[in-house]
């Protein structure tokens, strides 16, 4: 099989955007599901709300598409009941991160075997484009019309703080290396975090001086610095500037996980 | 037996295999009771982060296919009402029950009220049909748990135990069959769409894992399971399915008692001020006086106030301020008495004696 396999097609065309970064992280998961060898019939999707959470609905196997934030909480239900299931959560930034906050850090916390995929572009894009918790300080959105006055989320540090087995950070840029952050997720036993940011040319890359699809993953590109090279610089004293993304494998540990299949 | 624990008993003895919960009084002792008890019979307890995720997780385990449930009081319940949208219109088997306290807001978390006997009906946004049973008795608290599994797994539809804190929390002898009736949930049939319904407009249940494929969505979704969100026709079809399935049921799964059909008055109740009532038809010398005790509640079943021909006069004690009242009064011409009681106590029999007399 290869990733294709898996796309429920009489469902297509897709709802999302042309240049929409979603579809990078759908296939990127997908590949990595697939390298799995995972049957389609013991692996189910959830997701919440958003254009993130209509990814399931593209993916031939059961999937639950349920209520804004409150995936990673169902997810549970169903790995719990059935810990045979491979279960895979699709959400995006403000699904996770404002509505569904605190399911997120309490699942990292119970370190219940789910594998979450979030799809950060930085807004709301499915309600046209307001301010979430991940849109950087200054960015316009049409709720932060005068740039935005708050600090954003790093949805990474949280998994990890709030007790995560393995947490990674990648972009749309990064295909191959969030396809193998992915399949890590899978095969780490525990709660997997991978963060993908990615691009939104309709409702944050053209408020923010990303005029073309590439504009911003040439951003994403640039300013990427791998977490063993910020590391070091840290060592020898030199500042990161804020603006950077720290991408790889953050956070990979065993420790006592829930619902971990027998 | 304390009725929550016997609530929990009953829940064990349908084969509710999973709980998700989180702690509120009055209700509490029924998740611990179910933490005591699951993992000695190959079950599942997880204390979720707030009622929203327990809601949430329930379903999430029933699409699993176990039998899963929870148990909260008002605050909890407010907090679950979208997700039981989600479970309406996802038609996922779930049974809640709700040890109703006095509201609104934090109200009074130790004493008894029936307050949200609309919001069980009608608290989730849209349009939409329930079940609801309420038990007036410890054994009640068991039996109608268990049954309320069936009508769960039968309909697909949320099923709630609307209790409240006297009933919850009273002790009396309870007898423990050495079964309890279990209607298994209809399976889909391979090959046959997973939201088309046959005559009993309740599609088979296609159970994650099994090789279904299917889609679940709380959108408006067509038979496929699809998102199917802006068609006029597919939604109406939907919504009027989802209404339809449970109401043109409501006289074959009615239950109550009935005593004395011959009366001229006629108390309805369900829930604690059924104790009264018995009460009183227990004191009184008189045989003009009837009793209609509710033991499902939702959907109303109009036609058990035919059961009554001659009455004259219903007279509605509840713990609110008459929310089963006005259901009963658009369904009949005679004449219907609220008797509100706010506060926790329960209505004494004697002034519901008293009222007697000057109704008739």
């Amino acid at each position: 099989m290869t990733y294709a396999d898996w796309f429920r097609e009489d469902r297509l065309p897709h709802i999302y955007c042309v240049g929409c970064g979603n579809g990078t992280v759908i296939n990127c998961t997908l590949s990595a599901v697939d390298q799995m060898g995972w049957e389609k019939e013991e692996t189910v999707f959830v997701s919440g709300i958003g254009c993130s959470s209509r990814a399931p609905g593209y993916i031939v196997t059961d999937s639950l598409h349920t209520t804004h934030g409150r995936a990673i909480a169902f997810a549970t239900g169903i790995k719990m009941a059935n810990p045979d299931l491979r279960v895979i959560v699709f959400t995006g930034d403000g699904d996770l991160a404002a509505i569904g906050g605190n399911h997120f850090i309490h699942a990292c916390r119970r370190n219940i075997d789910l594998t979450v995929v979030c799809m950060n572009n930085m807004i709301y894009g499915m309600t046209g484009g307001q301010g979430s918790p991940t849109t950087p300080p200054g960015a316009l959105s049409t709720t932060t019309p005068y740039g935005s006055g708050e600090a954003a989320f790093d949805l990474c540090g949280l998994a990890a703080a709030a007790g995560a087995n393995y947490v990674a950070r990648y972009t749309s840029y990064h295909v191959k290396e969030l396809t193998r952050a992915v399949r890590g997720g899978l095969e780490n036993p525990g709660f997997s975090f991978i963060e993908a940011l990615v691009q939104c040319p309709t409702n944050y890359g053209r408020r923010n001086k990303f005029r073309q699809v590439m504009d911003q993953i040439e951003y994403f590109k640039s300013h990427a610095l791998l977490v063993q090279k910020a590391d070091r610089m840290r060592e020898e004293g030199k500042k990161i500037p804020d603006d950077m993304i720290i991408i790889g494998i953050l956070a990979r540990r065993n420790r006592p996980a829930l619902g971990v299949r027998k | 037996m304390q009725g929550n624990t016997a609530c929990a008993e009953g829940a064990l003895a349908a084969g509710c295999r999973f709980f998700g919960g989180y702690p509120i009084t009055p209700s509490t002792e029924v998740a611990e009771h179910m933490a005591l008890k699951l993992p000695k019979t190959g079950g599942v307890f997880i204390q979720m982060e707030d009622e929203i995720a327990s809601i949430a997780a329930v379903i999430g385990a029933s699409w699993t296919g176990v039998r899963a449930m929870t148990a909260t009081s008002g605050p909890g319940f407010s907090l679950m009402m979208e997700n039981l949208g989600f479970a309406v219109i996802t038609e996922t088997p779930c049974v809640v029950v709700n040890i109703q306290r006095g509201g609104p807001s934090t109200g009074q978390p130790t004493m008894a009220a029936q307050g949200d006997m609309l919001q069980c009906r009608f608290g989730s946004h849209g349009d939409y049909s329930v079940i609801a049973l309420s038990p007036a008795s410890v054994q009640e608290m068991y039996d109608l748990t268990a049954e309320a599994f069936n009508l769960s797994d039968r309909f697909r539809v949320p099923v709630f135990v609307m209790a409240d804190e006297i009933i919850g929390h009273m002790r009396e002898k309870l007898v423990v069959p050495d079964t309890v009736p279990r209607q298994e949930r209809k399976l889909l049939k391979k090959g046959d769409l997973p939201f088309r319904a046959g005559d009993d407009l309740v599609p088979g249940f296609p159970t994650f894992g099994k090789g279904y494929s299917v889609h679940v969505t709380g959108l408006t979704h067509d038979e496929r399971g699809y998102p199917c969100a802006t068609s006029p026709s597919v939604h109406e079809d939907l919504v009027n399915r989802l209404v339809d399935k449970v109401e043109s049921a409501r006289d074959a799964i009615s239950s109550a008692d009935i005593v004395n059909p011959d009366a001229r008055v006629v108390f309805i109740s369900y829930g604690a001020p059924s104790r009264a009532v018995q009460q009183v038809l227990h004191d009184t010398s008189r045989d003009d006086i009837g009793h209609l005790r509710l033991k499902l509640v939702w959907p109303f079943a109009e036609s058990l106030l035919s059961r009554f021909p001659d009455a004259e006069t219903f007279i509605v004690p509840e713990l609110n301020l008459g929310q089963m009242a006005r259901e009963i009064q658009r369904h009949t011409d005679r004449t219907v008495i609220p008797v509100p009681k706010l506060g926790g106590a329960l209505h004494n029999p004697s002034d519901l004696a008293g009222l007697l007399e000057e109704v008739a």
